[in-house]
C-alpha cells in the first residue's frame, strides 16, 4: 500500500513538475474566506495541508471530539454592577443626564403602562395583553444606540423601544383597545405595533419570521449606501426556529449590516432554557455562522447601550452581521393567557424583581450622581401614571373602525371577490342588524 | 445532450426505443417515458410590443428578468444557483451583465429565500426570488402564506411586500416522480392576499412575469418546465404587460367550455380538435393564466354560452383548484348547466415515476370527459 502510495506520488508529481502545473484539476487556487474577506490560496497538491474547498484547516492525527463549553461560556459583559455602580470607568459612556433621564422616564412608563393595560386585560377592557417586566433594560439600551432612521423588527416584547422612539401612549393604547385610531386598522390583537414614520415594522406573531426579512432589508439597505442598519429582535425561544437558522446563514453569506439582537429572559412560555438548547445560548451559535458575537448584560442599560452602538458602528462600516445576547429575566407572566407560578417559584421571580432589575440599577447610577432623588420619583411617578390613564379613558371612549376595513388592503387595490363579499356582508347586516354590535364601530 | 439524442427512435405509440448503436449494452429497450403528451400551439407572432426574436420559455424569463434589471436599479434575483444561471438557464448572463450584488446565490434555504424576499420588498426594493422546484416550496410556507400574504392587511397598510415576486419550475416533465413535478396553485389558491400565476407560452410567460414584478402585491410566478425548452415562439425583445386577473378565450366554441392553465392548455387545444372532428363538438378553450384572484367573469360568461364546464389539471383532483372553479360555476349557472361539471386531473396520489403516462390527464381522458358530457 505504501509502495504504491509512492508510486502514485512520484508519478504524479513527475507529471506535475513535467507540465509545469501548480497543482492538478480544474482550477490552481481555492477561494476561502477570513472575516468576510475573500482569499484565494494556491491549491498545491504537493504540499501536506487540507485542500477541501469547504474549511480552511490543518491536520491533526490525534483522535478528540470537541467538547462544547457550557460550564464557563461566553462571559457576559457589564458596565454596572447590580447596585448601579460604574465598574470600569473606561466603558461608562458617559451619557448625558439628559439622556439618562429619558431612558429611566421611558423605562418607568412602560412598566407603568405595562401595569395598567395588564389590569385592564383582567377587567376584560382588552382582550389580551404582554408585560415587558424586566427586560426594560434591552428595549431602551438598544434604542438609545440607534438613529431615528435605521429599520426595527421586532418579536412582540420589545414595546420599550418603539416607546424611546416617541410612540405616544394614544396609539399603544388604540392598537390595545382595536380603536379607530389603530394605525394598523383594528386588524391584529393587542401588543402587535407597528409605525411606518418611527421605522418599526409592524409585529406578527408567528415567531422567528422576522429574522430573515430583517437579513433581507438589511441587504436593500446596504445596496443603498444609506448608512442604516436594520436591528431584528427576538427571544431565545424563537431563536430555535428554522427561521433563525436561515437568517443568520444569510446575513453572514451576504454580508448584511444587521444586528440580531436576542433577548434572553430564560423561559418561552414554560420552557426553561435547558429545554430550549443545550449549547451556550444563543450567542455561542454566532461563530458557527461565521458572524461576531457578544453576551451582554440585558439589565444593564449601558452594557447594552455600549454593545448596540459599536455593533452599529461596525455592521454599516463592514457589512455583516453582529449577534447581540443580552440575558435578562422575564418578571411577568408569557402573557394574560399565563400563569407562570405553574412553572417557576415565586421566590424565583422576587430575586429578578427585588436584586437585579434594570429600573433600579439606573436609579441608583443616577442618585448617585445627584440627578435623582426620592421627591423626583414621587413626582414623575404621579405624572406618567395620570398621562396613562388619560390616554387609557380616552383609547375606551373611542369607536371602534368602520367595518369597511374589514375588506380593504388584503391586496393593493380592492379586488372583484373581495368587494362582492363586502356587499354580501352589508345586505347581512340590513336584514340581522340588531344582533351585532354596530354601535361600536365608526360609520 | 446531442449525442444522447440521437440514440434515441419513436414508435408510433409514442414510446421511446434505444438504438442498437450502443452495441454491448445489447439490443434496444422500449421506455415509458412519455414522449411528451401535448403539441406546444406557439400563438401568432405578437405586432403590438414592438421588434421580436426567437426564444423559448426559459429565454422569454431570461430576457424579462434582463428588461427589469436594466429598467429598476433597486432589482436583485436570487436563489439556488442562480449566479451561473440556474438550473433550467433562466438567469444566464445576468450576473455578468448587472453585477454580482444583483443576481446572486443564497444558502440552500427556501424559508431563508423567501423570508429575503420578503425583507428585501419592506425596505422598498424589487425582489426576484427563485425557488428551484415548487415542489420545494414548503418549507417557505408560513413566510408566504402567514407572512408575505398578510404583511398590507396587518399592518393597516403602513408595510407591505408588494415588491416581492416568487418564480418556481411547475408541473410533469415526463420523469419528474414526486418531487420535481409538483402543481401545488391550489394550496396558495386558499391564500388571500398572494396572487398566483401561470404561463402558457414564452410570449404569456414574459408579459405575465413582467406584470408580477409591477403589481404591487406579493405574486408566484409557476413556469412549466416542461415548456422551457420545447415552446418556442417569436417573443418580444421590449418589456411588455399581459394584465393579471384576465382569463383568455384561446378559442370560441358553443357546446363546452374547456378550461385549464399551463401545460394542459395545449392539451385542451388538442381535445378540442379532436372533438370537432370526431363528435363534431364545438369546444371553447380558456386559458385561466392568473390562479388567484380568478377571473370569474370570463368563466361563467363561457358556461352560461355553452352549458358544459371541463375544467383541467395535472395536479390531483381532491382539493385541487378545479374543485374551486366548479363551485363557483354552480353557484352562478346553475341553470345553464347541461350537464355535471367535469374535472380531469391527476389522480389522488404522490406523482408517480414509472406510471405518469397513466396518471397525468392526457387529451384522451380530457376527450372522454367530453363525450360523456354531450351523451348526458
Amino acid at each position: 500500500m505504501a509502495a504504491l502510495r509512492g508510486l502514485y506520488r512520484t508519478g504524479l508529481g513527475a507529471l506535475c513538475r513535467r507540465k509545469g502545473y501548480q497543482g492538478f484539476g480544474v482550477t490552481h487556487y481555492r477561494p476561502f474566506r477570513v472575516n468576510g474577506a475573500l482569499h484565494q490560496q494556491p491549491f498545491d497538491s504537493l504540499e501536506e495541508k487540507p485542500q477541501f474547498p469547504g474549511a480552511s484547516a490543518e491536520f491533526v492525527d490525534r483522535l478528540e471530539f470537541i467538547q462544547p463549553n457550557v460550564i464557563s461560556g461566553i462571559p457576559v459583559y457589564r458596565v454596572m454592577d447590580r447596585q448601579g455602580q460604574i465598574i470600569n470607568q473606561a466603558e461608562d459612556p458617559k451619557l448625558s443626564k439628559e439622556m439618562v433621564l429619558n431612558c429611566y422616564k421611558k423605562m418607568t412608563l412602560l412598566n407603568t403602562m405595562d401595569r395598567i393595560l395588564y389590569e385592564s386585560q383582567r377587567q376584560g377592557r382588552i382582550s389580551f395583553y404582554m408585560t415587558n417586566y424586566g427586560e426594560e433594560g434591552t428595549h431602551v439600551g438598544s434604542a438609545a444606540a440607534l438613529e431615528p432612521n435605521d429599520i426595527i423588527f421586532g418579536q412582540y416584547r420589545e414595546a420599550g423601544v418603539l416607546m424611546y422612539r416617541g410612540f405616544p401612549l394614544d396609539l399603544f393604547m388604540a392598537q390595545c383597545y382595536a380603536n379607530a385610531d389603530d394605525l394598523g386598522k383594528g386588524r391584529q390583537m393587542p401588543v402587535h405595533y407597528g409605525s411606518k414614520d418611527l421605522n418599526f415594522v409592524t409585529i406578527s406573531s408567528p415567531l422567528a419570521t422576522q429574522i430573515p426579512q430583517a437579513a433581507g432589508a438589511a441587504y436593500a439597505v446596504k445596496r443603498e449606501n444609506s448608512n442604516r442598519v436594520v436591528i431584528c429582535f427576538f427571544g431565545e425561544g424563537a431563536a430555535s426556529e428554522g427561521d433563525a437558522h436561515a437568517g443568520f446563514n444569510f446575513s453572514a453569506t451576504l454580508e448584511c449590516p444587521i444586528i440580531f439582537f436576542c433577548r434572553n429572559n430564560g423561559y418561552a412560555i414554560s420552557t426553561p432554557t435547558n429545554e430550549q438548547y443545550r449549547g451556550d445560548g444563543i450567542a455561542a451559535r454566532g461563530p458557527g455562522y461565521g458572524m461576531m458575537s457578544i453576551r451582554v448584560d440585558g439589565n444593564d442599560v449601558f452594557a447594552v447601550y455600549n454593545a448596540t452602538k459599536e455593533a452599529r458602528r461596525r455592521a454599516i462600516a463592514e457589512n455583516q452581521p453582529f449577534l447581540i445576547e443580552a440575558m435578562t429575566y422575564r418578571i411577568g407572566h408569557h402573557s394574560t393567557s399565563d400563569d407562570s407560578s405553574a412553572y417557576r417559584s415565586v421566590d424565583e421571580v422576587n430575586y429578578w424583581d427585588k436584586q437585579d432589575h434594570p429600573i433600579s440599577r439606573l436609579r441608583h447610577y443616577m442618585t448617585a450622581r445627584g440627578w435623582w432623588g426620592e421627591e423626583e420619583e414621587k413626582t414623575w411617578r404621579k405624572q406618567s401614571r395620570k398621562h396613562v390613564m388619560e390616554a387609557f379613558e380616552r383609547a375606551e371612549k373611542r369607536h371602534k373602525p368602520r367595518l369597511d376595513l374589514l375588506f380593504s388592503d388584503v391586496y393593493q387595490e380592492m379586488t372583484p371577490n373581495i368587494e362582492k363579499q363586502k356587499e354580501a356582508m352589508w345586505n347581512h347586516l340590513k336584514h340581522y342588524k340588531e344582533q351585532y354590535p354596530l354601535d361600536l364601530y365608526d360609520k | 445532450m446531442a449525442a444522447a439524442a440521437r440514440l434515441v427512435l419513436r414508435t408510433a405509440s409514442g414510446a421511446k426505443v434505444l438504438r442498437a448503436g450502443l452495441g454491448w449494452l445489447g439490443a434496444p429497450i422500449r421506455v415509458p417515458h412519455a414522449a411528451a403528451h401535448f403539441t406546444f400551439h406557439p400563438d401568432p407572432v405578437p405586432t403590438r410590443h414592438g421588434p421580436t426574436q426567437k426564444m423559448n420559455l426559459f429565454q422569454s424569463i431570461t430576457s424579462a428578468l434582463d428588461n427589469t434589471l436594466s429598467s429598476d436599479p433597486t432589482a436583485v434575483i436570487f436563489g439556488e444557483d442562480v449566479a451561473f444561471g440556474g438550473v433550467f438557464r433562466c438567469t444566464v448572463g445576468l450576473r455578468d451583465k448587472y453585477g454580482k450584488d444583483r443576481v446572486f446565490n443564497t444558502p440552500l434555504c427556501e424559508q431563508g429565500i423567501v423570508g429575503f424576499g420578503i425583507g428585501v420588498a419592506v425596505a422598498g426594493a424589487t425582489a426576484i426570488a427563485e425557488i428551484q422546484f415548487a415542489d420545494y416550496i414548503f418549507p417557505a410556507f408560513d413566510q408566504i402564506v402567514n407572512e408575505a400574504a398578510k404583511y398590507r392587511y396587518r399592518s393597516g397598510n403602513m408595510f407591505d411586500c408588494g415588491n416581492l415576486t416568487i418564480r418556481a419550475p411547475w408541473g410533469c416533465v415526463g420523469h419528474g416522480s414526486l418531487y420535481h413535478s409538483q402543481s401545488p396553485e391550489a394550496f396558495f389558491a386558499h391564500c388571500p392576499g398572494i396572487k398566483v400565476v401561470i404561463p402558457r407560452s414564452p410570449v404569456q410567460a414574459k408579459g405575465l412575469l413582467l406584470s408580477c414584478i409591477a403589481d404591487k402585491n406579493p405574486c408566484i410566478f409557476f413556469e412549466p418546465k416542461i415548456l422551457y425548452r420545447a415552446a418556442v415562439e417569436q417573443v418580444p425583445t421590449e418589456p411588455y404587460l399581459i394584465p393579471l386577473s384576465q382569463a383568455e378565450v384561446l378559442q370560441e366554441g358553443s357546446d363546452v367550455t374547456l378550461v385549464a392553465w399551463g401545460t394542459q392548455v395545449h392539451v385542451m387545444k388538442e381535445v378540442a380538435a379532436m372533438a370537432q372532428e370526431k363528435l363534431g363538438v364545438s369546444c371553447e378553450v380558456i386559458d385561466l393564466q392568473t390562479i388567484l384572484p380568478w377571473d370569474t367573469e370570463t368563466v361563467c360568461k363561457s358556461v352560461v354560452k355553452t352549458g358544459r364546464l371541463l375544467i383541467s389539471h395535472e395536479a390531483p383532483v381532491t382539493g385541487g383548484f378545479a374543485a374551486e372553479i366548479s363551485s363557483t360555476v354552480q353557484e352562478e349557472c346553475f341553470l345553464n348547466l347541461e350537464a355535471p361539471i367535469a374535472r380531469v386531473c391527476g389522480y389522488d396520489t404522490p406523482f408517480p415515476h414509472i406510471f405518469e403516462p397513466f396518471y397525468i390527464p392526457d387529451k384522451w381522458k380530457c376527450f372522454d370527459a367530453v363525450k360523456r358530457m354531450i351523451n348526458y
